[in-house]
């Protein structure tokens, strides 16, 4: 109720005014988050002291002494800690990475599947969905690590598929390309093929809204992007030879070798969050109302178009939001490599570099830091996306 | 006079009615399912019988020792071995009786909750939610006449329960009130609840546990320490209330503004006008998002095992690589993996459930 403004305001007591309350309970609730943490601090400050342990980041400059499985740059054992930081950060990325891709394709295969005509296919979907996302992933990454590749022969007896993909007991071993004279001139050629297709790409565009004309881009820009390097690869040479690897003595050379923690950790994270998105695309599709595919048969557009005009742009509005939190709880599920040994950030810096300095509130802020800022980062471009893509209403 | 009878109607087609319509519908309607039938087909051929031979008809299910498994089954005679083990951890054998008694406890006490005529529901929940905790503490912990227990003696399946249930009756009560806080009008309260929220929500939870178990003996005062259940137990309950808050202000933002605005009318005042009015329609449109919470903090109680609990996981894990019991990974996991998907799969089904017989038409 709004008091008229020529009436006297009623006053109260100044206890009983919600204004003055607010205030009160606001500058209560800060005096008391700021005195808990002067409390923590002060302790802290006094266990560092008396148990003799430095603060500060210092001990990033020492040199690490330890050797690392996998690293994507050079890395020698009297390197710094601040590059063990480094490599865990960027063999987190990796496994994330290759994670999302693999969960990507599994879980829009699946959500698909899911709603299938076929009633065969779509149980099956439904079964692998309930199975996969009702047991913890920690347990997932264990039983592909522990109880299937630690339990694969050795590598003479390597398991193998048309003698080019060996695995074993150390890891995944795939055939790696390695460029030759050719590979800077199909590169180019790979590039003036991308430039005329992105160039067809807008004309064809321009000329469809002038005159309303199609003009097969897809088919155009496969055949150049596909073509020109193949062309380019006969008259240079071809700009690759595959390297496959070859068992030499007891162990194998050549190629390019996966070890065994990371095949378990992508395997097991894309199986687990693939069950998810399949859910979140399953929702997606069925959110578009079948008025709209009714409305787009009504107008005469045919099955394919209808797909890509009509439901899907209305269906990745639904998806992309959860999608992208799927996303982060895989990026985040990736620390749980640190109880198989992949030196991701968590087991490399939150263990074996606390372990060795004793630096605990350091290695720890550190980490919890960087996990914090990739999901801010996110949040930060989903709102973003979610603003643009928001249903516009009349 | 001759009146007109129709003759009886003919039998549909027999290719439109019965098994081989919905065959044909279903399995067979064109080319292109009828391939995707066929490849359905192959992969259950290449993976239910092999499966099967493993798990039941090779399997060996009697005996006491490794030797009594042959090579080309599963060894069920591991589980059954590690069982007591796998469902008490280190608890003393002559004081797991305690255990049971909690567990029948929680049972029997809960069952009349679930009758739907029971007079007096609201008081017995509360004097429940009051009482069972401190008997079961007592009981499974000991003291005033029970021997104690110690918690690093705690393990398998009812480490597992305790934490899941600690945590979610933890995170559940924070979690509203950080929802509370987040939509409050005070903008230091909202600042304070949204940098809480957000800081949880953004960082793993090993992270957390790792912290809980190398960080927090820096923030008490010298002399203090916690029991290291009690700590994990608190890293959990805080990072999974900033989840829960999520899924509550959810809620709270689906009520209409009028509900809001009848409650003043009627002289509410704010705690009531929630608690009377706000939450009970709010948690009731999430319960979908509260059980998948809890659904995700059962499963994240595996990762107990970074900080050394002996969780089900955990326990699990260990025996398999016991050197008496080498080999038998697959069915330790396979175990393990068995009862957390019954715990899970449960309670999806049962949220749905509560979600079906709560339906008071909110949904037009």
């Amino acid at each position: 109720m709004q008091p008229n403004a020529n009436s006297p305001r009623v006053t109260g007591s100044l206890l009983t005014d919600p204004k003055f309350r607010a205030w009160i309970f606001q500058i209560l609730a800060v005096i008391a988050v700021v005195a808990l943490g002067w409390y923590l601090f002060n302790n802290t400050q006094h266990n560092l002291q008396s148990r003799g342990i430095s603060s500060g980041f210092g001990f990033m400059e020492q040199s690490a002494g330890f050797g690392i499985l996998q690293s994507l740059i050079d890395y020698t054992e009297t390197d710094s800690y601040g590059r063990v930081f480094v490599i865990g950060l960027l063999n987190t990325l990796l496994v994330s990475v290759l994670g999302i891709i693999f969960a990507t394709l599994l879980g829009f295969l699946l959500g698909v599947a899911r709603l299938s005509h076929n009633w065969l296919i779509s149980k099956l979907a439904t079964l692998y969905i309930e199975i996969f996302r009702n047991i913890p992933p920690l347990l997932q990454i264990f039983f592909w690590y522990f109880a299937v590749l630690r339990n694969v022969p050795g590598p003479r007896q390597s398991l193998d598929v048309g003698e080019t993909v060996f695995l074993n007991i150390r890891g995944l071993y795939l055939p790696s390309p390695t460029p030759t004279e050719g590979f800077w001139a199909a590169l180019v050629a790979f590039l003036v093929a991308v430039a005329i297709s992105i160039f067809i790409g807008i004309k064809a565009k321009q000329r469809r809204e002038a005159t309303g004309q199609r003009f097969p881009v897809l088919i155009t820009t496969l055949a150049l992007v596909f073509g020109l390097p193949a062309v380019v690869g006969l008259i240079f040479g071809n700009p690759f030879i595959w390297e496959i690897p070859e068992l030499k003595g007891f162990n194998f050379q050549g190629g390019f070798v996966v070890i065994p923690e990371l095949v378990a950790l992508t395997m097991a994270l894309s199986i687990y969050t693939a069950a998810f998105i399949a859910e979140i695309v399953r929702a997606g599709i069925m959110s578009v109302s079948h008025g709209q595919t009714e409305a787009a048969d009504s107008l005469g557009l045919r099955k394919g178009i209808t797909l890509r005009l009509v439901i899907i742009p209305q269906a990745l509005r639904v998806i992309i939001p959860p999608l992208t939190s799927q996303y982060l709880n895989l990026a985040k599920n990736s620390s749980l490599a640190a109880a198989i040994g992949y030196p991701d950030l968590v087991s490399l810096f939150a263990g074996t570099v606390l372990n060795q300095t004793g630096q605990a509130i350091e290695t720890i802020s550190i980490t919890m830091s960087v996990y914090l800022a990739i999901s801010l980062a996110i949040s930060l471009l989903m709102n973003w996306y979610n603003k643009r893509m928001a249903l516009v209403e009349r | 006079m001759q009146t007109h009878t129709f003759k009886p109607d003919q039998p549909p087609p027999s290719m439109s009615v019965g098994v081989v319509a919905w065959l044909r519908s279903n399995l067979f309607s064109n080319w292109f399912n009828s391939l995707l039938t066929l490849f359905a087909l192959y992969l259950i051929w290449l993976m239910v019988p092999p499966a099967l031979q493993w798990s039941l008809f090779d399997a060996n299910w009697v005996g006491t020792s490794r030797t009594d498994c042959t090579a080309d089954g599963a060894c069920w005679v591991f589980v059954k071995e590690h069982l007591a083990q796998f469902m008490y951890g280190f608890y003393p054998e002559q004081l797991r009786w305690r255990v049971d008694l909690t567990a029948w406890a929680a049972i029997i006490g809960a069952a009349p909750l679930f009758i739907p005529v029971m007079p007096r529901k609201a008081l017995y929940g509360a004097a429940y939610l009051v009482i069972f905790p401190l008997l079961a503490f007592w009981l499974m912990y000991g003291g005033f006449g029970l021997d104690i227990v110690e918690t690093s003696q705690w393990g398998g399946l009812m480490l597992t329960l305790v934490i899941a249930v600690v945590g979610i009756s933890g995170a559940m009560p924070l979690g509203i009130l950080l929802a509370l806080g987040r939509r409050s009008d005070m903008p230091a309260i909202r600042v304070l609840c949204v940098t809480f929220i957000e800081f949880w929500r953004g960082v793993p939870l090993i992270t957390v546990l790792f912290m809980s178990s190398v960080m927090l003996p820096f923030f008490l005062p010298e002399g203090m320490s916690f029991d290291k259940l009690l700590r994990a137990l608190i890293g959990i309950i805080l990072f999974q209330s900033a989840y829960m808050a999520e899924v509550v202000r959810g809620g709270l933002q689906a009520i209409p503004k009028g509900q809001y605005e009848a409650a003043a009318a009627v002289g509410l005042g704010y705690w009531r006008m929630m608690g009377l009015v706000i939450l009970p329609q709010a948690l009731k449109l999430v319960i979908p998002g509260i059980v998948n919470t809890f659904i995700a903090l059962f499963k994240d109680t595996s990762l107990v095992i970074i900080i050394g609990l002996f969780d089900l996981f955990t326990i699990i894990h260990q025996a398999t690589v016991n050197p008496e019991w080498l080999g038998f990974a697959v069915e330790g996991y396979v175990f393990a993996a068995l009862v957390f998907w019954i715990f899970c799969f449960g309670m999806s089904r049962y949220s749905m459930h509560l979600e079906r017989k709560l339906h008071t038409g909110h949904k037009r």
